[in-house]
């Protein structure tokens, strides 16, 4: 069964995913040490994708594709035909900058979709990029999270933006969607409805 | 005081259903240690050495008799019939059931209270002054905007999960009691030339394991951007902050990192796109909120009063009590005043069900039905009469709540530590009650005067030693538990990150170095100078000296 929850008209589903995710092939993660302990350092802007990587992803001729955002911007010649047939979508990792998306694209709207890899759901970057694509770059198609994505978090996905969510493998999406609806009425303007709660109701005098 | 609108009452009521959830899924096994902890963080639960412990958001730290006594009976039926307010204002629980803590938020949401937030990498409570509204340096009343930030924190999707906890204060008054310069963001309020509220706002502070005071990023700010300005704060921080290393990932270090130039930069070409936008605070929301902090209906009194008077002449207890416990007020014939819950020989911010009913009673029967809670762990009566003081001192006195040792050496800011918190490296509260013992001499207490000694039992100074005029760290050298002394700390606008004296000291030892710390102080002060301006004017070198002479002649000793 899809673990795929697609949310239109504020109505949460479960679907069938028509798009093929293209992983990066497996390289050597960068490793260092400081103070004794091994850390992965993923700080923001931090190239972690090597051109051996970029060369050596198999891009299918078929089907729907989402790239990795490396591979879109090194690969665009050979995606140009495909993106043209709207058969093309970008991924990118929550440490990876949105400017090296838009500044690489002319029409951010040319991509049916954007996805957003979160590593580790305690990762909140994912809701500023969600909230700066659509706010900032007008991003109007569908904007999927997916990785640690769990129920607990969906509620502030889908206000900073997200309007499809892959949840990860062991859960049941069924479940989670239920966190979609935790809260009612929420205090703060924010992508699902940009008025706070003092605009969008008459709190009294 | 605010009170809860239906939008307030239902965010609270589906938080308690969201969280009596969670707690059934984790019980069930259907999520993980590790998913479950950021979500019973966020709810203020954490996982400690003997049980759960739960904090409880004072909002502002403002309560009314109402919450008190709701607190009271809560502490009683689910805990130990005590709870310990911390330093940021709140209420702790250190005993409760993890199995329990769904009802007890249940029980809390009937009185208009939470836990939201109250821990984990998010907006946290925000803090204030406790004689807000009342101080009569006070330029604005900050707590309208305050709750405004509350609930524009409340849940706000793209913070819910920051590199770190992030703390923010506010303050509107000349000397600043809310040490704005040790939070994350620091809001200071003030009129402006054209008499308009104004917002000077510091960033990038924070005590912890890499003390810091924060730095203005923006001299001023019209109040209708509070909010979208702390947005792109702390969107860039959000962004740009470290995830790598927790004890690298608060904002000071971000904007220590890139320089505040460089980061001011950052924040305000973000700004640019959110100035403006919805979230700007409309006029109409301000009156709403601020309604709700208006003046308490005070009557017309003198100044003085005589019967007041007489009683100060004539009872020196009760004269000690109202030197050290009771402050100034905006109206002529009111005052302040703080019930102290440091007696000697006490967890200090310890209060006991009972307590809590007393001083509830004491807050409906002379001061209007509220009272606040202070960072510096005591409990706040703003506005009672003049004339009704000394039945105040009687009842508080019978209940162990007047002991006259505000601002003196044994009004002690204190943290849990050891014996209860499982990040603490050593104990805290037993090193607070001995030197309380001590200093038991409240003759000899009122003659060394103002001054601020705090306690933390970890390198995260949640007992904010680094700005304690005497400060003290647990640490763990070998298994064992040690402590390193501090001295120079100040909160305040002239505020100081303190200076180490020397070499830890076993826990014994405490109350002896901090006598050796008073008698050069004894020795050295000029008349009306405090511990701190001694401190200030002689330097560190004489107080190490005198403290660490036996050590060093014992050293001498072993080597001849």
């Amino acid at each position: 069964m899809s673990n795929l929850i697609a949310l239109q008209n504020d109505s949460a589903n479960i679907v069938q995913d028509e798009w093929t995710l293209i992983n990066l092939p497996a390289a050597q993660v960068e490793v260092r040490k400081q103070a004794g302990k091994i850390v992965l350092f993923k700080l923001t802007g931090e190239q972690s994708v090597t051109e051996e990587q970029i060369k050596n992803t198999v891009i299918p001729e078929k089907g729907k594709i989402i790239v990795p955002l490396r591979v879109f911007i090194a690969r665009n010649q050979e995606l140009a035909q495909k993106l043209a047939e709207g058969e093309v979508g970008v991924w990118l990792a929550t440490h990876e900058l949105l400017e090296d998306l838009t500044t690489n694209i002319a029409d951010i709207n040319s991509l049916p979709i954007i996805a957003i890899f979160v590593e580790r759901f305690a990762d909140g970057r994912i809701f500023s990029l969600g909230t700066l694509l659509r706010k900032r770059y007008h991003f109007k198609n569908e904007l999927r999270a997916f990785g640690d994505v769990l129920r607990d978090q969906l509620f502030f996905l889908k206000r900073s933006g997200f309007n499809s969510f892959l949840i990860r493998h062991d859960r049941s999406a069924l479940d989670a969607i239920a966190g979609l609806k935790d809260f009612s009425t929420p205090y703060q303007g924010a992508i699902d409805d940009p008025r706070p709660a003092f605009k969008r109701y008459n709190r009294g005098t | 005081m605010y009170k809860y609108d239906e939008i307030d009452q239902q965010i609270v009521d589906e938080r308690v259903a969201q969280y009596r959830d969670q707690v059934r899924r984790y019980l069930a096994g259907e999520l993980s240690e590790d998913e479950f902890r950021p979500l019973r963080l966020q709810n203020g639960l954490y996982i400690q050495r003997h049980a759960p412990m739960l904090r409880i958001a004072v909002p502002y730290g403002m309560l009314s008799s109402k919450q008190l006594r709701k607190l009271g009976d809560i502490a009683k039926k689910y805990d130990k019939g005590y709870g310990h307010f911390s330093t940021r204002q709140n209420l702790q629980l250190n005993w409760p059931k993890l199995e329990d803590t769904p009802d007890i938020l249940a029980e809390l949401a009937t009185v208009q209270m939470h836990a939201i937030q109250t821990s984990g990498n998010c907006i946290r409570n925000i803090t204030t002054d406790q004689f807000v509204g009342i101080a009569p340096d006070e330029v604005i009343d900050p707590r309208a905007i305050a709750e405004i930030m509350r609930q524009w924190s409340t849940f706000h999707p793209e913070f819910a999960l920051l590199p770190r906890k992030f703390k923010i204060a506010v303050s509107g008054t000349a000397e600043d009691r809310a040490i704005v310069q040790a939070h994350d963001i620091g809001m200071e309020f003030y009129r402006d030339n054209n008499q308009q509220i104004a917002v000077r706002v510091w960033v990038g502070g924070g005590l912890g394991r890499t003390p810091i005071l924060g730095t203005v990023i923006r001299e001023h700010l019209e109040w209708q951007h509070a909010l979208t300005y702390c947005e792109a704060i702390i969107r860039v921080y959000n962004l740009h902050g470290r995830r790598d290393n927790a004890y690298k990932a608060r904002i000071k270090i971000l904007v220590k990192a890139l320089g505040i130039d460089e980061f001011r930069k950052q924040v305000e070409a973000e700004w640019l796109h959110l100035k403006d936008s919805p979230n700007t605070i409309a006029e109409t929301e301000l009156a709403r909120v601020a309604q709700h902090f208006e003046p308490m209906p005070y009557e017309t009194l003198p100044a003085h009063d005589s019967n007041f008077d007489a009683m100060v002449a004539s009872n020196p207890a009760f004269s000690a009590w109202v030197k050290r416990n009771v402050h100034p007020h905006k109206t002529a014939g009111y005052r302040a005043v703080t019930l102290s819950l440091k007696p000697h020989g006490k967890a200090p911010g310890d209060i006991t069900s009972e307590q809590m009913h007393v001083v509830a009673d004491l807050a409906a029967q002379y001061s209007f039905g509220e009272l606040r809670a202070s960072h510096e762990q005591n409990l706040i009566l703003a506005d009672v009469k003049l004339s009704d003081l000394f039945a105040v001192w009687e009842k508080a006195r019978a209940a162990g709540l007047a002991t006259p040792n505000i601002g003196l050496l044994t009004d002690i800011i204190c943290c849990p530590g050891g014996d209860f918190c499982s990040l603490a490296n050593a104990k805290s509260i037993p090193i607070a009650e001995a030197i309380q013992l001590q200093f038991d001499n409240l003759d000899y207490l009122h003659d060394i005067g103002d001054l601020e000694l705090n306690i933390s039992g970890c390198m995260n100074a949640c007992g904010h030693h680094h700005v304690g005029h005497i400060g003290i760290l647990g640490v763990d050298k070998d298994g064992s538990e040690w402590y390193q002394v501090t001295i120079g700390g100040k909160q305040g606008n002239d505020a100081s990150i303190g200076s180490v004296i020397g070499p830890a000291f076993s826990a014994e030892e405490m109350p002896g170095v901090v006598q050796k710390l008073i008698d050069v102080y004894i020795e050295a002060r000029t008349e009306e100078e405090r511990f701190i301006d001694t401190v200030r004017r002689i330097g560190v070198a004489p107080f190490k000296q005198h403290v660490y002479a036996d050590k060093n002649q014992a050293k001498e000793g072993a080597a001849a």
